[in-house]
């Protein structure tokens, strides 16, 4: 059918569906964050914009979980549906570890969940925030145990290979859990998430601010606020970022050094490598096509040294190799998405020095610009470690194509179809939703969902644009 | 020591993700019966009432069907790699269902136009409908046997299209709209709790017929299944089972003529779940993908078996504490002065 094959099919399904999923739990890890410092604030200096800008978050939050929920679903079944042969190769050292995420973060962030979003009138502000920093702190968990099997997949050990079944079978769950990329992986998607939101947060605060400039009044104290903790956070976090990525960088060259040829671009292995910062590479004819390079800072980057060994494509077999010509791009709009957010964090720092934090709106534009740019960021780079990895699902050892399920390609094809379209509208119902609640500012007696009673408090100006009471409002509660 | 090992570590996890599959069925049951009730019940203030007896609850009902796929995935690879490809289209529309479903949870909540309200409303109710008849369909293809070479399926994408199957199918829906009915007569009061406890008399009597058909039909389709039935440790266990069904089907309707009896529908109900999961479980018993595959056969080896299971022991027990708290903290009665979105 159109010349496609039921592999292609499969690997095109399992990364579209990764791909959207991957989105939301980097959401929610770095929003649950965000929630928890912003109520542990508020119950530190009793600041009520604190608690404005939590219940405005919480109404995010509770759209973007449950799409991570849903859409996560679809992962834990697609292993079996589209790489049988994997999971039951696999399974015995993949699936347990997929099941203590389960016990130990999905059920902890769902059991929390409720009392977090419409709890806080029912068990009081200490217990509360308990349930904040515990559905905080299983999204954590949650990331912990699926970077580690990922990494697994990338760097395998405490493993051996049962010769009748083919099959994975543990030796040392310690080395198979704490395998020598887990902690590389694990602090940069950290980072990631936290930039993720971070950029978010700046670009909805960015948007208002830009708003009450345009309508002559100053911004809230609450967008404020929000703008000043989303550019601390890109200050900070961008450049420890930078750090860590390019130690996960040192990791790669150590343990999947054609990766790393791949994703440079590189054909020749050599010492004093250029830097090849455009080019077009060509898996045909083992070329880098209209080459820009700069001498010694290939070397320079991966071996942090002028004279370094730096690996090229044609060390290793043909049949051996990723798709470069994909993971040499994917991987320099990540880093130059980097790059831009250090400029904006530097330059945010130099403004807050000014004093002009509030009134720079070339700023606030730019923050707004940016604010899918941690999301992109983060796709690129899974999109560089997971097609790095090709054409292997366990590195080295199992083969994709060996991974398969026996399933028909009519059947995957249809499939295919009904995953785009339903995936298509829930993303545009999903989209449509937050931007609708972003366009609200963020005000003093903000509503959350948490309410048991509509709470008509703070500010008589507030009430004109209040939703009628009760759950008869129906319509009219996006507030 | 192995041996024994590799005996009861595979017995242990087919009880244990049994509980699974039946504390899933229980908790997300009531709240995709919920769903399935948009079909009779249309008055808007009801439908949000509702929705919002399980909003605080519903993400953790669905984690006990992510739960099911990991531990199959981790315990039993060899199942999970034959049942999810022998069953793609049905999970694979089940899995669309319950997206659409739980979206619609929260968008449904904040849509602003009539036609947007009207679509998510929809779709909670579609997706929850299809969700549930996938589930029985998989239940059934499952029932009636997968075709299985050298850990391979090797049937048709369309094997699952049988009548026992979609009858099941027809089961489970009405089964699962029941549980959300007496779920509801429990939480809400005022004429949707009037509206249920009619309504769960017509359901009431359709899930015994449902029943009696499943009872009667699945023994016809395996000798084995026969067999089982007749052998003794099988026949002690089953023996009660018609007399429970009947005393737990006339709590039902007793407590649905009851007017000062709100819980006890829901409770009987569950028994009733309990009953048929049970039969159909010693029906199975020792297969994990009849009728070829057993459960030690499906095993992951031991090592992996024993590391999960260190873990559950502890986790288990916590996790059920900490979703009793939240069942807890949002007891009682939904009137409409209650409202979370």
């Amino acid at each position: 059918m159109f010349g496609l094959s039921a592999l292609f099919l499969a690997r095109f399904q399992f990364a579209f569906t990764v791909g959207f999923h991957i989105v939301f739990p980097a959401f929610s890890i770095g929003l649950a964050a965000y929630l928890a410092v912003l109520e542990g604030l508020w119950l530190k200096t009793g600041r009520s914009a604190y608690l404005d800008l939590f219940k405005y978050w919480l109404k995010v939050f509770s759209v973007v979980f449950g799409m991570g929920v849903v859409s996560g679903l679809v992962m834990s079944y697609e292993f079996g549906t589209n790489w049988s042969a994997f999971s039951q190769k696999a399974g015995p050292i993949l699936g347990p570890m997929l099941a203590y995420e389960v016990m130990t973060a999905f059920f902890l962030e769902a059991g929390f969940l409720g009392v977090m979003m419409f709890g806080l009138n029912r068990v009081g502000k200490g217990l509360h925030f308990a349930a904040t920093c515990m559905v905080s702190i299983g999204t954590l968990i949650s990331m912990s145990w699926i970077l580690s099997s990922n990494s697994w997949m990338q760097t395998p050990r405490g493993y051996r290979i049962d010769e009748a079944t083919g099959r994975f079978l543990p030796v040392d769950w310690w080395q198979i859990v704490f395998n020598p990329s887990f902690p590389y992986r694990i602090v940069h998607m950290g980072l990631a998430a936290f930039l993720c939101v971070a950029f978010i947060v700046a670009g909805v605060a960015g948007w208002h601010l830009l708003k009450a400039r345009r309508e002559g009044h100053q911004a809230s104290e609450q967008v404020r606020l929000m703008f000043s903790m989303a550019m601390w956070m890109a200050a900070i976090v961008s450049p420890i970022q930078v750090l860590a990525g390019d130690t996960q960088g040192l990791n790669t060259l150590e343990y999947q050094p054609a990766k790393i040829a791949a994703l440079e671009g590189d054909w020749e292995s050599e010492s004093r490598a250029p830097e090849i910062l455009f080019g077009i590479p060509d898996m045909e004819s083992e070329t880098t096509r209209y080459k820009i390079a700069i001498p010694y800072l290939g070397s320079l980057i991966l071996t942090h040294s002028l004279d370094g060994k730096v690996p090229g494509l044609k060390d290793f077999p043909k049949e051996d190799r990723a798709y470069s010509p994909l993971l040499f791009f994917s991987f320099r709009i990540m880093v130059a998405l980097g790059m831009l957010m250090v400029l904006v964090g530097l330059w945010s720092l130099y403004l807050r020095w000014k004093g002009k934090l509030y009134d720079t709106p070339l700023l606030h534009r730019v923050a707004l610009f940016m604010s899918p740019a941690g999301f992109l960021a983060l796709l690129c780079g899974w999109v560089t470690t997971e097609v790095g990895r090709q054409p292997f699902t366990v590195y080295g050892l199992m083969r994709t194509a060996d991974s398969v399920s026996p399933i028909a390609l009519p059947s995957i094809a249809t499939s295919m179809i009904a995953f785009i379209v339903v995936y298509f509208i829930v993303f545009m119902g999903g989209i449509t939703i937050l931007l609708r609640t972003f366009a609200e500012e963020p005000h003093p007696g903000e509503h959350g969902p948490a309410e048991d009673q509509p709470q008509r408090a703070a500010g008589t100006t507030q009430v004109s644009h209040q939703p009628p009471s009760g759950p008869t409002a129906g319509a009219g509660m996006a507030e | 020591m192995t041996e024994t090992a590799g005996f009861w570590l595979p017995v242990v996890w087919a009880l244990l993700a049994a509980t699974a599959i039946f504390l899933y069925v229980c908790l997300d049951g009531f709240d995709l019966g919920i769903g399935i009730l948009f079909l009779k019940e249309k008055d808007h203030d009801h439908r949000n009432l509702m929705v919002n007896t399980v909003a605080p609850v519903w993400d953790g009902n669905e984690t006990w069907m992510i739960f099911g796929g990991a531990a199959l995935y981790g315990v039993f690879p060899v199942a999970y790699g034959t049942i999810l490809p022998a069953l793609y289209l049905p999970i694979l529309f089940m899995l669309l269902a319950l997206i659409l479903r739980g979206v619609s949870f929260e968008f449904r909540f904040k849509s602003e136009s009539p036609m947007s309200q009207f679509f998510w409303d929809s779709s909670f109710c579609g997706g929850s409908i299809v969700a549930a008849f996938m589930q029985g369909v998989i239940l059934g293809t499952l029932v009636q046997g997968i075709k299985i070479e050298n850990n391979v399926f090797v049937g048709s994408s369309f094997d699952w299209f049988t009548p026992f199957a979609l009858f099941c199918g027809l089961a489970v829906v009405i089964g699962y709209a029941l549980l959300g009915a007496t779920w509801l007569l429990w939480r809400c009061e005022g004429e949707l709790h009037d509206a249920m406890r009619r309504i769960s008399f017509v359901l009431g009597g359709l899930m015994l017929v449902t029943i009696a058909l499943v009872s009667i039909w699945t023994p016809m389709l395996h000798t084995t299944y026969m067999q089982h039935w007749l052998d003794m440790p099988q026949l002690a266990l089953v023996a009660p089972v018609p007399v429970a069904v009947v005393v737990l089907a006339a709590a039902l309707f007793l407590g649905l003529r009851n007017p000062r009896s709100h819980l006890l529908p829901f409770i009987a109900t569950l028994g009733l779940f309990f009953l048929c999961f049970s039969g159909l479980g010693i029906n199975v018993w020792p297969y994990i993908v009849p009728p070829t595959i057993t459960i030690w056969q499906a095993s992951s080896p031991p090592e992996s078996q024993t590391f999960l299971l260190v873990g559950t022991m502890f986790l288990l027990p916590l996790i059920l504490s900490y979703t009793a708290y939240s069942y807890y903290v949002f007891r009682g009665k939904m009137s409409a002065g209650h409202h979370y979105h």
